[in-house]
């Protein structure tokens, strides 16, 4: 199946929260209009300059944070591009949440059985060749559902042929290894404020720690060969000494010389 | 004598109060969820309990594998009397740490899930099947010592049997689990303030344990000969801490030339709040240490190694909720402090660690050569 995403176009967004109401809709999530993502809120629109608008979801990364640091890997990135989450396989460690650089999972703190909230990219509406509820709902086309090749090539199609509408970035191609969700703005987006201010790497964060990872077995072989190792070397050092000293009671005119050795060994088991 | 009122003492009312608060707030955690009792935020999901219960707790019973080592694979009889009371805080340590666990995470029930569902790829992973096998190991060094009390001799010796492949796999297991919770934080390079986010952050995890695992085994002992009259050697005690004056001067070089070669050794000087708290924590986990020891009356005195070993034990606390709190609130966007409830509970599991720790003392052969070369002038035989 081919990557799908989308591309949100803050030039066009005139802040209606309509796919805000379609996701809550869809989600069976309390209505009601939320300033910030949260567990009730998958998506938000907020007004970060006067009249520009920036809807914030989860970005669905091509090499998802999430799906690398969850310990019982209860987030899949699917072959279309969302990527969903498994609550019962969750044990509640909240380590998606603090790892991911653009803070999308919510928790449910005021729940004693809580979960892990986020966008799933309607996964199920995409598998049945739909798309998700907001791009659906979108009246302006400030966000459409496409592919994410061909969203790449008409945003930048729209550079191009407006040159002086948009800043020449298209963000979530590079972030953090590219990811499903792509922004165009007018401003530069380091003025756009979180998580556009952030300065992400264009490597894939899973990396950085799969550096590390990748060396346990290596430790794990090395470290047994060499402890085992040390172990034969110290315990032969103390066998050759009985040895020896079990000799020395045989000849009993070199005990005398060695009284003092004895004595120590002595301390051994 | 049976129905006697135990004494009433100041450290008794103290350790009541303690663990009154200390279900009190259990009981709330468990049935009004993790947002009844802490501060934690979607802003700022680890606190206190991961900070301190979890990763600083692993690192404080650090103590054990690096004893083990030293005994049975490198055979330095010399430290055999340090054994038991490394392994029984290391023992405690991880359990606390197991129960720590329960307490914050979201579904503590699934915390077994790790077993069953795999993800290679994830350092919590490695860590939780690190950290639960190491547990097992310590289980088992330390049966041993319950079995001779419990005179089940036919068991000590089974577990004999096995002890250098225990210890072997307790070095392994520790070397990988110490140095992965720096891992954890390899993962958020733009999160994490510069002076503290390095990708030698596994390295310094591990030999920063290894440090403070000395410095643990040094303020038990004084403690446990101050208050249970038990405790080991001071010549024993002054050779960890020369061993200690190794790791912590490497641990220092290899943090200023990180410093350097990333380019960020300027922000040491800055007046940000992360850059202080990074200079009082460097300060106290290792330069104090190191000019104390330079001083013979500190070096021989074991209140001076018992001081010097607290600047250590606090320096590497801070140094752990430094790098898991204070170094990520300024990406976060948000501050955090802990609720009391969170405090209480933390204060609580380490009122339980001391107090099953004394009751191990004073009930269990700990401090096995001390007590029996008075009996016994004569050579001790001992397994473990």
């Amino acid at each position: 199946m081919a990557k799908m995403g989308i591309l949100i176009d803050i030039t066009k967004c005139i802040g209606c929260g309509a796919c805000e109401k379609a996701c809550k809709m869809r989600n069976d999530l309390p209505t009601g209009l939320e300033n910030n993502l949260s567990a009730t809120a998958y998506t938000v629109v907020q007004e970060r300059r006067p009249g520009m608008y920036v809807r914030r979801m989860c970005m669905h990364c091509e090499n998802p944070t999430c799906v690398s640091v969850c310990p019982v890997g209860a987030f899949t990135k699917t072959a279309a591009g969302p990527v969903t989450y498994d609550k019962d396989k969750c044990i509640g460690c909240r380590y998606c949440m603090y790892s991911c650089p653009f803070s999308v999972p919510k928790y449910q703190w005021d729940r004693v059985v809580p979960y892990v909230q986020k966008c799933y990219l309607c996964a199920d509406r995409i598998a049945e060749g739909s798309e998700p509820a907001c791009t659906a709902a979108c009246p302006t086309g400030a966000s459409i559902f496409g592919e994410r090749d061909a969203l790449i090539e008409d945003a930048k199609k729209r550079i191009r042929d407006n040159p002086s509408r948009y800043t020449d970035h298209i963000y979530g191609v590079q972030e953090v290894g590219g990811t499903s969700v792509l922004y165009l703005s007018s401003v530069p987006f380091d003025k756009l404020g979180e998580p556009f201010t952030m300065q992400l790497p264009h490597k894939p964060l899973p990396l950085y720690t799969w550096a590390a990872l990748e060396k346990v077995p290596t430790i794990v072989v090395v470290g047994g060969v060499v402890l085992t190792g040390i172990w034969w070397i110290t315990s032969r050092r103390d066998e050759v000494k009985k040895f020896e000293e079990r000799t020395q009671q045989h000849h009993w005119w070199q005990a005398g010389m060695k009284k003092d050795d004895t004595h120590k060994g002595g301390e051994r088991r | 004598m049976l129905f006697r009122i135990p004494k009433i003492t100041l450290w008794r009312i103290i350790i009541a109060v303690i663990v009154t608060l200390g279900i009190y707030y259990t009981v709330i955690r468990y049935t009004r969820g993790l947002g009844a009792v802490t501060n934690l935020s979607d802003k700022f999901p680890w606190g206190l309990w991961v900070g301190f219960d979890v990763i600083t707790g692993v690192g404080l019973a650090a103590g054990a594998f690096i004893i083990a080592l030293a005994v049975y694979i490198f055979r330095i009889d010399t430290y055999r009397p340090i054994l038991r009371p490394a392994i029984l805080t290391g023992f405690l340590g991880y359990s606390l740490v197991a129960v720590g666990l329960l307490y914050d995470l979201g579904k503590w029930f699934d915390v077994w899930h790790p077993i069953v569902f795999w993800n290679p790829h994830s350092v919590m992973f490695e860590v939780a099947w690190c950290v639960m096998l190491y547990l097992s190991v310590l289980a088992l060094e330390f049966s041993t010592v319950v079995f001779e009390r419990l005179r089940l001799n036919f068991l000590k010796q089974a577990i004999h049997l096995l002890i250098i492949p225990l210890s072997i796999l307790g070095v392994i297991l520790s070397t990988l689990h110490q140095s992965s919770l720096g891992s954890l934080f390899l993962i958020v390079p733009s999160k994490l303030y510069e002076l503290w986010y390095s990708p030698y952050l596994p390295l310094f995890f591990f030999v920063s344990a290894v440090s403070v695992g000395f410095a643990m085994v040094t303020m038990e002992s004084f403690l446990s000969q101050r208050f249970l009259g038990k405790g080991i050697e001071l010549n024993l005690l002054n050779g960890l801490a020369r061993v200690n004056v190794l790791v912590m001067a490497f641990y220092l070089t290899i943090k200023i030339l990180d410093l350097a070669n990333r380019g960020v050794l300027g922000a040491v000087l800055s007046l940000r709040f992360e850059s202080v708290m990074f200079d009082i924590e460097t300060m106290v986990q290792v330069i104090i240490p190191l000019l104390l020891l330079l001083i013979p009356a500190v070096r021989t005195s074991a209140r001076g190694l018992f001081i010097t070993s607290l600047f250590i034990v606090i320096g590497f606390i801070m140094n752990r909720l430094d790098i898991a709190i204070t170094g990520v609130e300024a990406s976060s966007g948000t501050s955090y402090f802990p609720a009391f409830g969170e405090i209480a509970i933390s204060v609580f599991l380490v009122t339980m660690g001391f107090l099953a720790f004394a009751f191990a003392a004073t009930y269990l052969n700990v401090f096995v050569h001390v007590q029996k070369k008075e009996e016994t002038p004569v050579e001790i035989i001992h397994d473990v």
